[in-house]
């Protein structure tokens, strides 16, 4: 793939030489145990502990948290996360298991808590000794998230809790959740406000947390029940009634669309697991044949591995044109993309590949005969938990329709 | 920031802003239609419609020289500079030899033919006469042949001839393909305007009838395939510029027009397909500034991402054009409505120097290699 080269300040070329001698000596290596294609889907504790070790030493040795404030724990530097993350991704290290806690938790908490509140919780989010997870969705309150009923009732100075939250990846581990809360029944967006709230210390005594099965067969994602949930006013962020607010904060971040860089290492996954990019089915349809011929023989499969390609490109270009400030027309028009065009092209590919692999593509993980592990066709239904979750495709095209071209709101 | 990506500097960006401005001013989309859609009669006689006047102010400007070298007089602005003045000749639909000439100055700058240049530089237009009446867009397509000194053949689908003075043309010899100079007006040149859909534009075949010309490079071949790439960025700016123009118009008219006592634009069945052009528009236009910094930053790759630009473009032409048409319903059917300027202008940018599938087979035979026998 074209890889372009990015021109570093001093201060990025310093710190980039830094990453990789530091991942030279500290890369953790093959994981002892399989490791799923996202932190979604880490079921066992076996999993989160690899997982968790390898966060902790990559904040020890300061790759996590470097455009943070020092007082909350982060490095204090400038536009200096974007170079880690490269160079992890260069490294193929594994990815962090605090996903939540990185993309969603970390600037949302940085932008509405209160100063007490970040230096308490964001240097063992950075390090991944606690885990974080989101409680935005209801059964009743999918794409209309502003509908969200579950409750907080004030009691002095305590809150508490009543109700349900869905498709909660991470609860199973997580110390924190972060929770949009409906705190007035008359105002449906100034009636919500926004906390963090202790999940893992609270289970069983105002907190039960189920697991739900996933279309694969994976688990990873849950639902948190609240019962008389009792905490502290001082977990809530921001002002009473700006939960809507908060709750976009995290939503830019967690779609790639937010001023903060996110944490991200990234790469390594078992041996077994070979989905990634579109180049990859490139060597997947030279392996394989249909009617005796090699599949990258077929002109309609490599006219189709073209378009994936080009649209990866694409994206991947994106991100380098958003920065040249003369060439956007709309500061979100780039960021607001990154979500859907991300999440569409991965199912593409995993679509082609499914159907470069034919008859084999049946074969499932566990199989002995399944091409690239059975990764494939686990890749393609997977690929549907993300054009969904985060705000569907479809909630994605409003969004861009409304704020970047400014048609006329579809609700 | 920008100094960091590109090398979309300073220069660049106020070339861009100063040709929007001068388009904008002086051009409007109503000047267009005025200017080339007098006459709808189907099968009509093949007209060459500019207004040379502004065409004279753009030559005193220095743009139709950006590109020439300074060795031989020029401006020698990067191709990123040249990217974008040309995304605004595409939002304009100004109908000129502007792509003609930069294309032809790509290609006389790979053969380092200074005189040439510095005609373009004089304020000669100029265009390529390098296709053959069959083949799609391969590098020898051409059936004008070279002996005895003399050019003879006809050259095909020849782009703003009527309003260029000079032809490069290529032509077969007993040696290599070759390159050639010449002035429309020598002795045994004839031009035969074609009919085409695309309004903004001309065309036509150019026959040789012993023809002397003045070569340029012996090494046609490597020559035209040196500069290729850089041609299919041009192509693909003017669809991009084009393409914008078409999603704004459309969302101006989306959210004005009213059905159902509310603006079109309120409906997802409108408002998707205009987001999914929008972002069709972003994936081309950020492979046309990462393509054109290749030209410099980044020589071998510059091949695979025009392959990848050129495609993409194509696509979002169709697309976009589909989409503009569709989604202004009726009127914008008719032949009073703007959009079919842009519709036809686009649709001739999405075949010219080859196609989306085309272009992704070339890509296919660099990145999956050849198919196997």
């Amino acid at each position: 793939m074209v890889d372009m080269q990015r021109k570093d300040t001093s201060e990025q070329a310093r710190f980039r030489d830094y990453c990789r001698e530091w991942l030279s000596e500290h890369h953790p290596g093959e994981p002892e145990v399989r490791i799923p294609q996202s932190p979604l889907e880490i079921m066992t504790v076996e999993q989160m502990d690899y997982l968790q070790r390898w966060q902790k030493s990559a904040y020890d040795g300061g790759l996590v948290g470097c455009d943070y404030p020092v007082e909350v724990g982060g490095g204090g530097r400038k536009d200096l996360q974007r170079i880690a993350n490269d160079e992890m991704l260069r490294a193929r290290t594994p990815y962090f298991p605090n996903v939540i806690g990185l993309g969603m938790a970390a600037p949302t908490v940085l932008y509405h808590g209160q100063d007490a509140l970040k230096q308490r919780l964001l240097p063992k989010l950075f390090s991944g000794e606690d885990i974080w997870c989101q409680g935005f969705s209801e059964p009743g309150a999918g794409s209309d998230l502003a509908s969200v009923q579950t409750f907080a009732q004030k009691s002095g100075e305590k809150w508490i809790i009543n109700g349900h939250k869905v498709w909660t990846s991470l609860a199973h581990f997580a110390e924190w959740m972060i929770i949009l809360l409906r705190t007035d029944k008359s105002h449906k967006y100034d009636g919500l406000s926004y906390f963090v709230v202790p999940i893992k210390s609270a289970l069983g005594n105002g907190v039960t947390v189920k697991p739900l099965i996933k279309m694969t067969g994976e688990t990873g994602f849950n639902e948190v029940i609240f019962e008389n949930l009792e905490i502290d006013d001082s977990f809530r962020l921001d002002e009473l009634g700006r939960g809507w607010q908060v709750a976009m904060t995290t939503l830019l971040h967690e779609r790639g669309a937010g001023d903060l860089h996110v944490p991200r290492a990234g790469g390594l996954k078992s041996r077994s697991a070979h989905t990634s990019n579109a180049m990859s089915l490139i060597s997947l349809a030279k392996e394989l044949t249909r009617d005796g011929k090699r599949v990258a023989d077929d002109p309609i499969i490599r006219d189709r591995i073209m378009r994936c390609i080009i649209r990866e490109q694409g994206l991947s270009e994106n991100q380098r044109r958003g920065r040249v400030t003369e060439l956007l027309d709309h500061p979100m028009r780039i960021p607001l993309q990154n979500k859907l065009l991300s999440s569409e092209i991965a199912q593409e590919i995993a679509s082609l590949a499914i159907d470069i692999e034919g008859a084999a593509s049946s074969l499932y993980v566990g199989d002995e005969n399944a091409p690239a592990g059975g990764q494939w066709p686990l890749a393609y239904l997977n690929s549907y938990g993300m054009t969904i979750a985060a705000g569907t495709s479809e909630v994605q095209r409003n969004i861009l329709g409304e704020r970047v071209l400014g048609l006329a709101k579809s609700k | 920031m920008s100094s960091n990506t590109y090398e979309f500097n300073q220069d660049a960006a106020l070339l861009k802003d100063s040709a929007r401005k001068f388009f904008s001013e002086k051009f409007p989309v109503e000047k267009l239609h005025e200017l080339v859609a007098q006459d709808p009669t189907l099968g009509r006689t093949p007209q060459s419609l500019w207004f040379e006047e502004l065409w004279q102010e753009i030559i005193e400007l220095g743009w139709p020289m950006v590109a020439v070298p300074e060795s031989a007089g020029g401006l020698a602005m990067p191709a990123v500079a040249v990217a974008g003045l040309v995304e605004e000749f595409g939002r304009a639909a100004f109908p000129s030899p502007m792509l003609s000439t930069l294309a032809a100055t790509y290609v006389l700058s790979a053969a380092d033919a200074i005189g040439p240049l510095e005609d373009i530089c004089s304020g000669e237009a100029a265009s390529l006469a390098i296709a053959g009446s069959k083949d799609s867009w391969g590098l020898a397509s051409t059936e004008v042949t070279y002996s005895n000194g003399k050019l003879s053949g006809t050259a095909h689908y020849v782009q703003d001839v009527g309003k260029v003075q000079k032809i490069l043309v290529s032509a077969h010899s007993n040696s290599d393909l070759q390159l050639f100079w010449v002035d429309l007006r020598s002795d045994g040149v004839t031009l035969d305007l074609d009919t085409i859909v695309d309004l903004t534009r001309d065309q036509g075949r150019v026959s040789f009838h012993n023809v002397e010309a003045v070569p340029i490079s012996v090494k046609g071949l490597s020559v035209l395939a040196e500069a290729m790439p850089k041609i299919w960025m041009l192509v693909s700016a003017d669809i991009a510029g084009a393409a914008e123009w078409q999603l704004q118009t459309t969302v101006d008219y989306v959210n004005t027009r009213k059905q159902f006592d509310k603006a079109l634009g309120f409906f997802q069945a409108i408002k998707h397909p205009l987001v999914d052009v929008m972002i069709k528009v972003d994936e081309t236009r950020s492979l046309l500034y990462s393509m054109a910094n290749a030209v410099s930053a980044a020589p071998e790759k510059a091949l695979q991402l025009s392959h990848m630009l050129k495609a993409s473009a194509s696509d979002l032409a169709g697309f976009a054009s589909g989409r503009s048409v569709q989604s202004h319903g009726g009127i914008g059917f008719t032949w009073e409505c703007y959009v079919h300027l842009y519709f036809k202008r686009q649709k001739h940018s999405q075949m010219l120097f080859g196609d989306a599938t085309w272009h992704r087979a070339r890509l296919a035979d660099i990145l999956i290699g050849p198919v196997t026998a």
